[in-house]
């Protein structure tokens, strides 16, 4: 009797951890075959127009390109600062309890409700509308959490005596962040880095009511630095579009085109994180 | 004197840095505050308007009615009873799944089914909502079709029913689920589960009324961060979950607070607009209250 319930418990283990990877084999599998065959160059080239009788997703690979530089742009400073002030500067106490749990806040906010902020803040109290700008705040804010953590765990691991030295032999503690501390805790901060960028990809909740849906390429060389104050919808958005006026085909074609950045962000993240892994190694 | 300017420089760029180093750190603060200003600012003065009661505790949502009825009563019991069936169908498979990475698999196994977690985590909430509407919504049409086909009551929705909902919020809890669990059985210390083998206990009772019932508050705080992350969904299930506000009855097209939210704000105006913002601020005090008690779980385990 002990047996068979040991046995019958074993078996549901496996039974849930195959579920997983049929999982997301299954969606691999579903995705790429429906997606694979709508892309083609002229997909990804081209702009969705009536008139020419063009289906195509430039724009909003442009506009999707424009969100990730311009949320790090915006996120990574703040974030890195962030982190090393929490770990550099500040004494334990009630002001690091509230900052870091307020990061851990921010990082629990569905993105919805980010969405109907960052649409009344940024779109109408500092007037940016709907916007690509708009969108790239508002994302910033959501992925700051994951750069501050990241950065936070790789700066605790740069061993004490760095520090000690480079402020013995008379270094300022600026100097010290700036020479020793950030490129030793370069691994960490690109692995957050990634993360946001996956995060940004895949976002939808926050930027539809943000950065709108505009989906055109900019005409003129004076159009791609206005875009930024533009409606932009990103590929996510555009695949949401797509769904609800049942276009399955540009649907199943952006999805495929995602799922292969997404692919793309997860091996970045684990050759880093092995890299990681040896640097922390290397000293001991 | 060229000595003395140096050291005035490199104490202004100390002080500088100093300065704008503390104020990224108060950027989250700041941040925080002002999401709750605004969310509060811009959801209150609906409640003042209608009358909290035609809110919160009516049924009939009729915003663009003669007479408009803004109650959200079946929206937000949509949130509470999806989250809890997801959860109730997600934790079992996302726990067991994270007792066999941390405890029962054999390496190379591991090393195939945990990159499939991380990048599960990492498709975005629209796919899982396409994947859903294309094939789950035609599934529970024909289960829909084989039910009810004696009912002369039943509204028929092709699919897009709480039930498709739940099974997609379900998968999509799966991957936080697992790793923090996960992470949590791995700290369970070595000597604890050889004791009990050492009792005689075998592998599996061991990991089931050892390891577990050690883990138990890291397994808690995967359960409340799973339910954090399916009351906030809202794109994936506004594509498979019809999006009528009903009763969240299995095969009723429903409407959850989230998608209430994505549906109509693009066209809302006036009170029907302000009342969207008070669902978000609805939203908005769950989460809080979900974010609450994930931190109270957090300190009692390190004060353990």
């Amino acid at each position: 009797m002990r047996k068979l319930k040991d046995d019958v418990l074993l078996c549901l283990i496996y039974l849930a951890a195959f579920f997983a990877e049929f999982l997301l084999i299954g969606i691999l599998v579903y995705v790429f075959v429906k997606g694979f065959p709508h892309i083609s160059l002229h997909f990804l080239t081209t702009v969705t127009s009536v008139l020419e009788g063009t289906v195509g997703i430039a724009g909003n690979l442009v506009n999707t390109i424009y969100m990730v530089v311009l949320t790090l742009v915006i996120a990574v400073p703040v974030g890195i600062g962030s982190a090393v002030y929490l770990n550099e500067y500040a004494r334990p106490g009630k002001m690091v309890r509230l900052i870091e749990f307020t990061t851990q806040t921010l990082s629990g906010i569905p993105s919805i409700i980010f969405g109907l902020f960052g649409m009344v803040f940024f779109g109408v109290t500092l007037g940016l509308g709907y916007s690509i700008l708009t969108g790239a705040f508002t994302l910033s804010l959501m992925v700051l959490p994951l750069i501050t953590r990241n950065t936070q765990e790789a700066l605790k691991t740069v061993p004490e005596s760095y520090r000690s030295g480079a402020i013995g032999m008379g270094a300022g503690k600026w100097y010290v962040i700036r020479t020793i501390l950030l490129p030793s805790a370069m691994p960490g901060i690109m692995t957050g880095i990634v993360l946001a960028v996956g995060r940004i990809l895949g976002e939808s909740a926050a930027l539809l009511f943000t950065a709108g849906s505009g989906y055109f390429l900019p005409r003129s060389l004076g159009g791609w630095f206005h875009k930024m104050v533009e409606s932009g919808g990103t590929l996510t958005i555009q695949l949401y579009l797509s769904m609800e006026k049942a276009q399955y085909d540009i649907a199943f074609g952006i999805a495929a085109v995602l799922l292969c950045m997404v692919f793309c962000m997860n091996l970045l993240t684990g050759l880093l994180s092995n890299k990681l892994g040896d640097t922390t190694d290397g000293r001991g | 004197m060229v000595r003395y300017r140096t050291d005035t420089r490199t104490r202004t760029v100390e002080k500088a840095a100093r300065i704008i180093f503390s104020l990224c750190a108060f950027t989250a603060v700041a941040a925080v505050f002002s999401i709750t200003i605004y969310m509060i600012a811009n959801g209150v003065p609906a409640v003042l308007q209608a009358g909290w009661k035609e809110i919160l505790f009516s049924s009939v949502w009729q915003p663009a009615a003669q007479e408009p009825s803004f109650g959200i009563l079946y929206v937000i019991l949509t949130s509470v009873v999806g989250t809890f069936l997801a959860v109730l169908l997600g934790v079992p498979i996302g726990l067991f799944t994270a007792v066999f990475l941390a405890e029962a698999a054999p390496g190379w196994l591991a090393a195939v089914i945990r990159p499939a977690v991380e990048l599960l985590a990492g498709i975005p909430s629209v796919i899982y909502g396409v994947l859903g509407m294309m094939i789950l919504n035609p599934f529970m049409y024909r289960l829909e079709q084989r039910i009810f086909a004696d009912s002369w009551t039943h509204q028929f929705t092709g699919g897009a029913n709480l039930l498709s909902a739940v099974i997609v919020l379900a998968v999509m809890i799966l991957p936080t689920v697992i790793s923090i669990s996960e992470a949590a059985l791995r700290a369970v210390p070595p000597e604890l589960k050889a004791s009990s083998l050492a009792l005689g206990a075998s592998p599996v009772e061991t990991i089931f009324q050892v390891t577990i019932p050690a883990a138990r508050s890291g397994i808690l705080a995967a359960v409340v961060l799973g339910v954090g992350r399916a009351v906030g969904e809202a794109m994936a299930i506004s594509l498979v979950s019809g999006n009528a506000v009903n009763l969240p009855l299995p095969f009723c097209s429903v409407r959850f607070l989230t998608t209430a939210i994505v549906s109509e704000m693009g066209y809302a105006g006036g009170l029907h607009r302000q009342v969207l913002f008070t669902i978000g601020l609805v939203l908005f005090v769950f989460i809080m209250m979900i974010n609450g008690i994930l931190s109270s779980i957090l300190k009692g385990e390190k004060r353990q």
